[in-house]
């Protein structure tokens, strides 16, 4: 194999939500650590959505802390963090990113990329854990230390976990679908990559004994729009996130779920 | 005499009726807005061709029990606000066109 050929070869195409993103990398180093990291989001196909290639670093003083700044200009996408910089062409899809070789760069990419897209799909990436039962899906949404890492280990053997920290939403066959996705919490779990149509999205709150609550469509809309994800500086793009949140909460039911933290609480979902 | 005032909603901003209240998000910084009962009826009613003043005695008077003088007051407290936030732009001439409504109840 010639060495151009081998170089071309360094790529995985990792699918989150049905859709798929091609990494290149010359660093065989890194495309391990990438496949490592998104065992079961991984997949070999020859078609990608979204072409990426990446340019590695040397570590340095970056700041992963820092805020990041998503901004499109002249159709093109420029993504910054004080540890990565990637920037994407939006007719053709394709782009570059600078980072260090580190996972962290890499997912936050992935994440703006996916709220990107679904913002022009009816869905959004949101703090929620999500879980499939008898084939429905419920979200659990919440700031850090609500309780979503909680009642993602709490779940009984017959649910299958999304994520316990980032759920996935898409607008899909009339109704509202979660994916699994590899971002995770404290669980430090992936989830895994099925879907499911959702049934319901729970707002949790810890408290002295296990209650569910329906909530008005303008308080489950402020909750919700509070826990979404998005980045870009793009007046047109905020307004459609705010169109599907809006749109999400008049057509599922959100509730307020006030839980003990045991395996009760499981009893009241599903 | 006080002149009259002419209320619009902005284009830069998305905004949806649920229940009695209205949601607004702004483009331009992503702040969410919410308006109660009595506010969401003027910003319904804000077609950027009906003076705030006539929007009051028709609307606002005829469907809550309130006095004018006040409910006038308030109303041009809330169109300063929301002006002064890009929700609303203000005039003492009609508008030519304002952005179309999504409601949601």
């Amino acid at each position: 194999m010639s060495e151009l050929t081998a170089t071309l070869d360094r790529n995985i195409v990792i699918e989150i939500g049905d859709v798929p993103v091609r990494v290149r990398t010359g660093d065989p180093a890194f495309l391990q650590l990438l496949e490592k990291r998104y065992t079961g989001f991984v997949n070999h196909r020859s078609y990608a959505e979204f072409e990426f290639d990446v340019d590695l670093t040397p570590p340095g003083n970056v700041g992963a802390d820092d805020d990041v700044r998503v901004l499109q200009r002249s159709g093109r996408w420029s993504l910054k963090r004080g540890d990565f910089h990637a920037e994407w062409d939006a007719a053709s899809k394709s782009g570059n990113i600078r980072q260090t070789a580190n996972p962290y760069s890499i997912d936050s990419i992935l994440r703006i990329v996916h709220t990107l897209v679904l913002s022009k799909q009816g869905g959004f990436l949101v703090h929620a854990a999500s879980a499939v039962r008898k084939g429905r899906a419920f979200l659990f949404a919440g700031v850090s230390g609500a309780g979503k890492t909680t009642i993602a280990r709490l779940a009984p053997g017959n649910v299958t976990l999304l994520t316990d920290e980032i759920s996935y939403v898409r607008e899909q066959d009339g109704g509202y679908s979660a994916f699994g996705t590899p971002f995770t919490g404290e669980l430090a779990k992936v989830g895994d990559n099925i879907c499911a149509p959702i049934a319901a999205l729970y707002l949790l709150a810890k408290g002295p004994k296990n209650r569910i609550e329906p909530l008005a469509h303008a308080e489950a809309a402020r909750a919700l729009l509070a826990n979404i994800l998005f980045f870009a500086e793009d007046a047109e793009l905020v307004k459609l996130v705010f169109e599907s949140a809006c749109e999400f909460v008049s057509r599922v039911p959100v509730y307020r779920l006030t839980f003990v933290p045991d395996a009760s609480v499981w009893e009241m979902i599903g | 005499m006080t002149p009259k005032r002419y209320v619009a909603r902005s284009s830069e901003i998305a905004a949806r009726r649920l229940g009695n209240e209205t949601m607004i998000m702004s483009g331009r910084d992503s702040t969410l807005f919410s308006l109660n009962e009595v506010a969401t009826v003027i910003w319904e009613a804000a077609d950027g061709l009906t003076a705030l003043d006539e929007i009051v005695e028709r609307r606002i008077c005829q469907e809550f029990d309130v006095e004018l003088g006040e409910a006038l007051r308030d109303a041009e407290a809330l169109a300063e606000a929301l002006a002064g936030h890009g929700l609303f732009l203000l005039s003492d001439k009609p508008f030519q066109s304002v952005p179309a409504l999504k409601e949601q109840t």
